[in-house]
Formats: structure tokens, sequence, C-alpha cells
């Protein structure tokens, strides 16, 4: 892309090239970075910003970007006025059971729709790639009464169980087209040898879709960080409200007062955790998702 | 089931593949099958789950599309939503993407930033953009307001409201950035090293190869951000709570306000078919549309 004047021989090696034409290109191209990387970075770094500041520097005008004095202690000022500890826990528990069922139950299903050949397979994934159409909402009240009706209101079990059973069906669509990139010939070698299906899937399979795997985690870990709706239904009790919920807690309380270093300090404990998970699992991240067929 | 006579190890491996996608089944009949049918019939009910659901046949169709006011601006909401939003989102999502697949230093950091916004759990964004947007000290009014320009009133405008909510949405595309990356680091450098030569500028080969080459990728982007629209939810709910007037009452919000707030159960199930029929009406129109568009690396011309 960077050679666009076809003209110039030189131009093959984009930076060793110096002419000034190529410079001020180079030079504008940065500048438009920053000032994109500046625009979409802003809505956070005023949020962390506004975090640390005291009342007064909240209401500056122009305002003000690196607050003096910094006001650490509005985290736990903030935090410790709503159960926090309690909503990161249920959140935790939650997501983390979650992220079981989907890798444990879509391991299984993607295993079926893509190493086994068996009749009717097609037809079975063809109806299992629809689904991904169906709006929540046409389910949401039948599941609501069911839930309702065995007793699992106010319990994770709406939000888990149905992970266990490979409902995301985009989950399934990812595994599926990684397990197909897997040669056959290593399953065909070790169901020569006398290995079953399932030792198949353990010993050879797993360990090569590991990325995959990650992925399918990592989305629905932040799928589980991020669901307002169904904790929304499904639970009341202040006690089981996972962070999604809490945060409304918070922003009842705060609000009156417009305590806004109080709220964004809430708001940063929230976003936190998952940044800091997507550092730790950043490049497996991307890798995964460009080796799962999303390429086109 | 099949018609036609399985051999014996053809039954074998019908029972393993089906043992295999066994969670999946079960999954299907209970969580998305039965409920599907259950809200079919619901919606052909008055059900305020005190009391049993009674079949009034299609009088809650009628009543939405004949006498529920609310429903019609509802329903023009969420069209807004999903013809502006879409591809305002697709748009940014794959210019940025287009950036980034420049060689450059620092691209790593870049691509972090633009990513980052996806990561935002829903509730902290609504919170977030509530005090960017403020009228009186948010980032943006306080700027305009030092400046001595009339503030901007965002969220709190009729007009404002749903242009608002899109900039959110447009701001959080990291998910469309990363597949879009994907498609562009496979575009063939012969392609465009070919078009340079039959003296393609920078932005025909943008147009004449790049784009080409990454529709299928455009075509998924598109599809699952327009299923996604059509159930926008929680900053609504959060952020503007449908108002002002109703100017951001969307579909998923007016729904659970009848279903959860109303107890009018079968009432929003019709609504929620509806929120189907819509979804499957829109897919069909993509796909048809997408076979004059899409370009498939595989296929022969």
């Amino acid at each position: 892309m960077q050679r666009v004047q076809a003209a110039v021989p030189a131009a093959a090696t984009p930076f060793t090239q110096t002419t000034p034409y190529k410079a001020v290109q180079r030079a504008l191209f940065y500048v438009l970075m920053v000032v994109l990387a500046l625009v979409f970075a802003g809505p956070l770094l005023w949020m962390f910003s506004t975090s640390l500041k005291t009342d007064p520097q909240v209401y500056t005008v122009p305002p003000i970007w690196i607050p003096n004095p910094i006001r650490l202690i509005n985290y736990p000022e903030a935090l410790s006025s709503r159960p926090f500890g309690t909503y990161a826990y249920n959140t935790m528990r939650y997501a983390l059971g979650a992220v079981a069922g989907a890798l444990i139950s879509n391991t299984l299903v993607a295993y079926g729709f893509a190493r086994i050949r068996w009749p009717g397979r097609d037809v079975f994934f063809i109806i299992c790639l629809a689904t991904m159409m169906i709006p929540f909402q046409v389910r949401m009240i039948p599941l609501y009464l069911t839930f309702k009706n065995l007793g699992w209101l106010n319990t994770y079990m709406p939000l888990i169980v149905p992970t266990f059973l490979a409902v995301n069906a985009y989950y399934t669509f990812l595994l599926r087209q990684f397990f197909l990139t897997i040669p056959s010939e290593l399953s065909d070698a070790a169901r020569v040898d006398g290995c079953t299906e399932l030792g198949i899937l353990v010993r050879i399979i797993l360990p090569l879709a590991k990325p995959a795997l990650a992925v399918i985690g990592l989305l629905q870990f932040m799928f589980a960080w991020d669901n307002y709706i169904g904790p929304l239904i499904y639970l009341n009790a202040e006690s089981l409200y996972p962070i999604a919920l809490g945060l409304q807690q918070f922003r009842t309380m705060f609000q009156e007062k417009l305590m806004w270093p109080y709220m964004m300090a809430a708001s940063t404990a929230t976003v936190a955790p998952v940044i800091i998970l997507y550092f730790f699992v950043q490049r497996t991240f991307v890798e995964g998702i460009s080796i799962t067929g999303l390429k086109g | 089931m099949f018609s036609l006579r399985l051999t014996r190890s053809q039954t074998r491996d019908l029972l393993k593949g089906l043992a295999f996608i066994s969670p999946w089944l079960v999954g299907f009949a209970g969580f998305v099958l039965y409920p599907i049918a259950a809200s079919a019939y619901y919606s052909l009910t008055r059900y305020d789950v005190l009391r049993p659901a009674r079949f009034i046949g299609l009088e809650n169709y009628v009543e939405l599309f004949v006498k529920d006011e609310i429903f019609h601006t509802v329903l023009g909401n969420t069209v807004y939503l999903v013809l502006i939003g879409v591809p305002a989102g697709l748009v940014v999502a794959f210019l940025l993407a287009s950036l980034l697949n420049r060689e450059m230093k620092l691209r790593p950091f870049f691509r972090t930033i633009f990513f980052l916004p996806v990561l935002v759990p829903a509730v902290a964004s609504a919170e977030v953009w509530r005090w960017v947007y403020n009228t009186s000290y948010g980032v943006i009014n306080s700027v305009i307001k030092s400046w001595g320009m009339a503030v901007i009133p965002f969220i709190s405008s009729v007009e404002l409201a749903k242009p608002s909510l899109i900039l959110i949405h447009v701001w959080a595309q990291g998910a469309a950035i990363v597949i879009f990356l994907a498609a562009l680091q496979d575009v063939p450098r012969s392609l465009m090293d070919a078009a340079e030569v039959d003296g393609a500028n920078a932005l025909q080969r943008f147009w004449h190869v790049t784009i080409p080459i990454c529709t299928p990728a455009i075509l998924f982007v598109m599809l699952t951000g327009m299923i996604g629209m059509f159930q926008y939810f929680t900053l609504g709910w959060l952020l503007t709570g449908g108002g002002p007037n109703e100017s951001t009452e969307f579909f998923s919000l007016y729904l659970y306000r009848n279903a959860f707030q109303f107890f009018k159960m079968g009432y929003a199930s019709a609504q929620a078919w509806i929120l189907f029929v819509l979804i499957l009406l829109f897919t069909l129109l993509i796909f048809r549309s997408s076979a004059r568009w899409v370009y498939y690396a595989g296929e022969s011309d």
C-alpha cells in the first residue's frame, strides 16, 4: 500500500525511501493514527481520569485530563459502598461455570460435526447453524417460565446449564471449522491403532486445538461478564448479583449526588479484569480468530 | 428416520455421531425447539402468568399492527438502528482494519487501542458514555462550553439520541476489525501488484481488489451485525431507557417491558415472533443480494 507512486522505482523499499513527498505522507499517516487512537481511547481515558479526581476537578471547564491531586481513595470508598466483592465473586462463579460448559459441550459437538462421517450429519449441522438466526427474545419468555417451574430462578442454573448443552451455535461453528483443518490422517492412524473416538479427541485433537479453545473460552467469559439481560431476568436477590447488575446498584446510589468519580471508579473496576485478561491471552486470541476459518 | 438402509458400519458411525452431538440435541430440544414452539403458542394467547394462558387467536398481532402506536414507533426506531447503525459500524471497522493493515511502527499498540472498546462490558459502557455525553461537564460539552458554543444535548434530545447510541456502537467495532484484518491479510500480493502494473492507483486498488476479496468477511459481519442489532437492548435500556419521548424505545426494550413489567407474556411473545420474522426477512434479503456482490475466490467465472 505504501508504494503509491509506481513511477518511482526506488519505492520498492518503503522504509529506506526518503523523497520529501513520501516522508510527508508517512508523517500525515501517523498523525491520523494518533488522532484516531486518542478518539477511540478517549472515553476510557476519561473514565479512568475521572475516577481519580476530587469533586471540584470534575466540575472544571475546560476539562482536566490529569488529575492533581490524584485521589486513589475513590476506589476503596466507592467499591465498599456496595458489596462489590460479592458481585465480583458471583460473576466469576457464573463466568467460569459458563466457560467450562461451553468448552466441554462444544468440543464434543464440534467433533461430532467435523471428525466423524455419519449419515444425516450435514442436515443436523445446518439446523444447528440456523439457530444462530433465532433472537433470544423468541426463547426468552418460555425459558423464563420453564426455569420458574423448575425452581431455578435466583440460581445460576439458567445461566450455566444451557452452556453445557452447546446452545450457542457460534462456538460450535468456530470449533468445527478449526477441527476441519486438522489432517484426517492423524485420526485415521489412531483409529487403526484401536483408539476410540473419545481417545482421538482427547489425545490428538485437543492438544492441537488450544488456540481455538482459548478463543471460545475468552468469548464465553466476556459474554458472561457482559451479560445483562440474563441475570436481569433470572436473578432478583442482590446477594446473587453479578457485576453487570451490581454496577446499576452503584448508579442508583451515586446518581442523586452526582458522584462521578465514584461511578467511574466502579466502572473502571468492572472494565479492568476483562482488559487484563485480554492482555494475557491477546496473542492466542488474535491467532485463534484468524485460524478458525473466519478469514472468509 | 432415514429411508435408505444403512450398513452395519454406517449405523455404528451414525450412533457415534449422535453420541458426540448429544449435548446439542438435548439443548436444541429443550432450550431452542420447545421455547420456540411455546412462544408461538403464547403469542396467540392472553397470559399474565398468574392465570393460565387463554387462547385469543391473532388478537395480539392485530393489536400490535393496528392499534399500538408505541409499537409503530418501536418498529421505526429499530429499523433506523439497523439500517444506519450496521453499515456505519461496518464501514468504520473496515477503514480502521485497512489502516491497521499498512506497514507501520507500533502496529500492535494501535490494534489494541481500536480493539479495546469491544471489551468494555455494556453496563460499564453505558456509565462511561453517560458521563462523556453529560451536557454540563462531559468531556465533549465542557470543551464546547469553554469555546463559548452551545452544548450538544446528545442522549437527552429526541433528534440526537439514536445517533448518539449509534456512535457508541461504531466505537466498539473490535470484533469486526479483527475479522477484517484477517481477511485483509489474505488479499494476494500478486493481485495487488498486477493491478498496480495495470496502472490502478491506491484508491482503485482498494475499491476493485481489496474490497471484492474481502466481501465474504463483509457478508459475515453484516449478517451477524444485523441479527445483533435487531436485539439491541442493554445500552438502550440503561443509557436512555427508551427515552426521550420513546425515541430510543427499540424492539427488545418494548418487548422486555411488556413481558416483565406489564406481565403481558402473550403480547410480548407476539412481538418476539415479529422480531424473528423481521430477522429472517433481512437475512434472506442480504443472502439474496449477496450473489451479486460477494466474491468467492474458489469460484470460476
